[in-house]
């Protein structure tokens, strides 16, 4: 258990290492920099702009200064927000991520979980095929749909939520967000937990359950919930990094003040320090989920062993 | 599997498809959208592109059966050419992270020992790279030349593939007709090129069929970010995007090409979900 801890921390060191090289490598390889805009600026005033960054250094110079920066968790001042610093920005966008990312997940395992095991004992009949339709549907439209289409309906038509925004701590504009970053969750969620529900339901320990003369409920919540669950852990780490990267849609279409609207804008604008930290940043945060996720699955199924 | 060996893996495919009526519908309606879509704008007297002032917002009717955009443009016949363009950027990138995959998966199989297992962490480090923020950089970068951003999209989905054919190629090295080629002094190159990859086709065919909608999904991501095709060319992403803009007074504007893009979606999926199911000896652990 420890030394899986262990050797999975120290992968994680190179990995975090080429995603912050190919970021900073990516930005500062192509031509072009964050300070030649249209706005024409004397170019010793750029330059002195530049040199204040220490732009105009060697590259390897500005990259070693960069990773040892980033080895004590300082990220830079951002280029774009003038006497903003990376961390600052990431500071006050990523509680607002976390927030939606975590309710769509709660979403996305309740809806998913309770209709993919209801489908599964309902087999063949409308609770079965109607869940299954939605699903379907939910794996097939992509998050930038089903948005707008929320906002059509329950915003302009009905006028029951807000069509976007934010204002800190108020359920009505995280409702539509969630729902749209969740769905898709909850139709992969769906879809697995039927199909280990029917194979579950179908394994021996079942039979026996039903011969002793178990009440059905005791069975399902008792017996079958468990393996049921332990396949969806391993599928919650990929759709936590899932969740991270299709906020950055739900933040454009909901014009909710998160992460990701930064990373757009900086990577428009060669705004460096601020994408390659993002970019870190989310390389971090996934790394982190997929290790919670194994974790988790050992937890839930003592036959893992934890080894490489 | 009782196949008889004497069938090409094209032959097992029709074969298996016949008896899969859920995925044989998907690859016709796919047939039909590709057919449509090459063939539709050649009929019609609207271009693309060019702007007509005086037909700005029009509803659908008979002279414009979708409908027509902000500068008045017909809105089937830029559904049409965002449906070729996302058909193209999907099989396009899908074949560059293919080769790329096989490619990586049959060298590392078929070499084993130390060499394998680095190529495979190496693929495990790519695992947890964040690959969207990394796209998006590049689509910024490269000045959205189209076809790299192609490249950038192949290259970073060859993941599953690479895995998947290397798992393959284990099992395949140790089969006679490999012996009796190395027997007869073939190099290492041309062992995978020739006697390996064409081996490997029907789990190529069936995660390439698997990786066409994730690409069309993920350049309709970048597109709707404003960072897809340039502006007078469309997408069904970027259509979705200039769609979901004027929700509010034009819905049929975002309905058309939201349906079709998921119509694709789906096909694509049931398609690949079916032929998994029929080819892949692993998919029935």
């Amino acid at each position: 258990m420890l030394r899986f801890l262990i050797r999975r921390l120290l992968i994680a060191i190179p990995t975090m290492l080429l995603i912050a090289t190919l970021a900073f490598g990516l930005l500062h390889g192509t031509p072009g920099g964050p300070f030649d805009s249209a706005k024409r600026i004397p170019p010793a005033i750029q330059h002195s702009i530049e040199a204040k960054y220490h732009l105009n250094d060697p590259l390897w110079q500005q990259y070693a200064r960069y990773l040892s920066d980033l080895a004590r968790g300082d990220l830079g001042p951002s280029y774009q927000y003038r006497d903003t610093s990376v961390n600052e920005l990431i500071r006050q966008g990523l509680p607002v991520d976390a927030l939606i990312g975590s309710l769509a997940m709660l979403f996305a395992i309740l809806l998913g979980g309770f209709f993919g095991i209801l489908a599964a004992v309902r087999r063949g009949g409308a609770w079965d095929h109607i869940p299954m339709f939605f699903a379907a549907l939910g794996i097939a439209v992509p998050v930038f749909v089903i948005g707008p289409l929320l906002i059509l309906v329950f915003a302009i038509e009905l006028h029951w939520l807000p069509a976007g925004d934010w204002e800190p701590g108020s359920v009505r504009f995280m409702i539509l967000p969630v729902i749209s970053l969740g769905f898709p969750y909850a139709a992969y969620i769906a879809r697995m937990a039927r199909s280990e529900m029917i194979e579950v339901l179908g394994s021996p320990f079942i039979r026996t359950a039903r011969a002793k003369g178990l009440p059905e409920r005791t069975i399902l919540l008792r017996h079958a919930l468990r393996p049921v669950l332990t396949p969806l852990v391993s599928f919650l780490g990929p759709a936590f990094a899932g969740v991270l990267t299709g906020s950055i849609i739900i933040e454009s279409v909901f014009g909710l003040p998160g992460i990701g609207r930064y990373f757009v804008t900086g990577a428009l604008n060669r705004d460096y320090t601020l994408v390659v930290g993002i970019t870190v940043l989310y390389g971090a945060l996934i790394i982190g989920f997929n290790l919670l996720a194994d974790l988790c699955y050992a937890w839930l199924d003592p036959r893992v062993r934890l080894h490489s | 599997m009782t196949q008889p060996p004497a069938r090409t893996p094209w032959q097992q495919v029709r074969a298996q498809l016949y008896q899969r009526p859920l995925a044989l519908s998907a690859l016709l309606v796919l047939v039909a959208i590709i057919l449509v879509a090459l063939l539709g704008p050649l009929f019609s007297s609207y271009n693309f592109a060019t702007p007509s002032w005086n037909e700005i917002y029009q509803a659908p009717s008979l002279r414009h059966w979708l409908g027509t955009d902000a500068l008045g443009r017909d809105q089937l016949v830029r559904i049409l050419w965002g449906c070729r363009i996302s058909l193209l950027v999907g099989v396009a990138a899908s074949l560059v992270s293919v080769i790329i995959g096989v490619l990586w998966g049959a060298t590392a199989g078929y070499a084993g020992g130390t060499a394998d297992s680095m190529m495979m962490r190496f693929v495990d480090i790519l695992y947890t790279v964040p690959f969207i923020p990394l796209v998006i950089v590049m689509t910024v970068l490269f000045g959205r030349n189209f076809l790299l951003v192609f490249v950038a999209i192949g290259a970073v989905s060859w993941l599953d593939i690479a895995r998947i054919v290397r798992g393959q190629t284990l099992s395949l090295k140790q089969r006679e007709f490999i012996e009796a080629a190395r027997a007869l002094g073939v190099r290492t190159p041309t062992m995978i090129i020739r006697h390996l990859v064409p081996n490997l086709i029907g789990v190529v065919i069936i995660y390439a069929t698997l990786t066409v909608p994730t690409v069309i999904l993920f350049e309709a991501f970048l597109s709707f970010l404003g960072l897809g095709v340039h502006a007078p060319l469309a997408s069904l992403g970027s259509l979705v995007s200039d769609g979901a803009d004027h929700l509010q007074s034009q819905p049929y504007l975002l309905t058309a090409p939201a349906v079709l893009l998921a119509l694709i979606i789906a096909c694509f999926s049931y398609l690949g979900d079916g032929l998994r199911d029929a080819l892949d000896p692993r998919a029935h652990h």
